[in-house]
């Protein structure tokens, strides 16, 4: 029981003037993966299926290979923001810093793993053109 | 923060069931009763009026409950017309208020409780003091440099209305307890009764501390909390668009930084 008046209950620690970004960043991801998915899936959907030559072959292009390593930077962040967002909802204290980090430590490993990927098969496939 | 599970003594029991009336349209009500002074779990009793004696709204007949029927049953009511926000409660699972809200509109019985998520002082009547406490803080009143005119602050016809749909609030917090973002953040998201009233004060030609009030609200829980449900919009009895006034100062805010 603290004897704390309603206004100061109201009031809290006030403001901190911040905010606006992330709603900002979210809006600007959140176009631009309108844009993105759909081309990512199609690209993607081409590949699925197809022996390791023509997965290598499609993603050593520049184009599906940026468009992959921008679709999971930007899927990835956008995904962090926004579970962030939903962690402040439902925890509190010390859960809730721990589940931020967590989210984010998710987003920024899976975008490392991607790129890794992503430059690999890339190397190989100029390795094939090299070979051949 | 989220709760999915009453607390052991705030599970709602079933209550007394008080007599039947004569009549052939005889209409059936459970209301929410929770009286502090007896230490008992809430519960809903069943009330049974005869609607040929009765008046067409919900408070006509919480008034006829209490005089004829059960003098413990408490509610708040003043204006019986939608002015002074006072009978707002949750209605056939509706936040609105009792005096404007019909009984014909309610199909089956008529289930009352109070407004969801909210301290109850006593049976239909919840604790508004931290919601009257963030309406506060907001500063909701004209805020001015410039020495004060010799007659009236001027304001346009166009300007003016540009407060049409927003000062019409009653704060019955209607609104503000409808918002799941309020249920669980309610002690530092300030809601979307007193978002709107922000809003007003912020769009107002009139007032000269626009920038100061943008600064108090830009914050990730006062403001951002607000996920655009729209329960706010839907359950609004006097019909205005709490949602609406949050996203402008949104993009204002946004206006500032880009």
């Amino acid at each position: 029981m603290r004897y704390l008046t309603a206004r100061k209950r109201a009031e809290g620690k006030g403001a901190a003037h911040t905010g606006t970004e992330h709603h900002w960043f979210m809006t600007v991801t959140s176009v631009a993966l309108a844009f993105l998915i759909p081309v990512f899936v199609i690209v993607f959907g081409r590949a699925l299926g197809q022996p390791a030559e023509g997965v290598i072959a499609t993603f050593s292009h520049p184009f599906p290979a940026i468009l992959t390593a921008l679709t999971v930077f930007v899927g990835m962040r956008h995904f962090a923001k926004g579970a962030q967002m939903m962690i402040e909802d439902y925890a509190q204290g010390p859960t809730r810093k721990a589940l931020i980090i967590l989210a984010s430590s998710i987003s920024y490993i899976v975008i490392a793993v991607a790129l890794y990927a992503l430059a690999k098969l890339t190397m190989v496939g100029f390795l094939f053109e090299a070979m051949h | 923060m989220v709760q999915f599970t009453l607390p052991k003594n705030s599970k709602i029991r079933v209550g007394k069931t008080w007599p039947k009336p004569e009549g052939k349209n005889v209409r059936k009500f459970q209301i929410y009763r929770w009286d502090p002074d007896t230490g008992e779990n809430p519960r809903v009793d069943t009330y049974f009026l005869d609607m040929d004696k009765c008046g067409p709204m919900v408070l006509d007949a919480l008034i006829k409950i209490k005089n004829e029927v059960d003098p413990t049953l408490t509610f708040r009511r003043s204006c019986r017309e939608g002015i002074c926000g006072s009978c707002a409660m949750n209605i056939d699972g509706i936040n609105t208020l009792a005096c404007i809200y019909g009984l014909d509109e309610i199909k089956g019985d008529v289930k009352i409780y109070p407004l969801p998520h909210m301290p109850v002082v006593k049976d239909l009547i919840p604790d508004l003091t931290h919601f009257y406490a963030q309406h506060a803080s907001i500063m909701p009143w004209l805020e001015t440099k410039t020495n004060r005119p010799a007659k009236e602050w001027r304001q346009s016809i166009e300007d003016r209305k540009k407060l049409d749909g927003l000062y019409e609030c009653v704060m019955c917090a209607s609104c503000s307890t409808s918002c799941p973002s309020y249920w669980w953040n309610g002690d530092k998201y300030l809601g979307p009764a007193a978002l709107l009233h922000a809003y007003r004060w912020i769009i107002d030609s009139r007032d000269e501390a626009t920038g100061e009030r943008l600064d108090n609200l830009e914050d990730p829980f006062k403001l951002y909390r607000c996920h655009t449900i729209m329960n706010c919009a839907k359950t609004c009895p006097k019909g205005l668009n709490p949602a609406k006034a949050i996203a402008e100062i949104k993009r204002m805010m946004i206006n500032r930084h880009v």
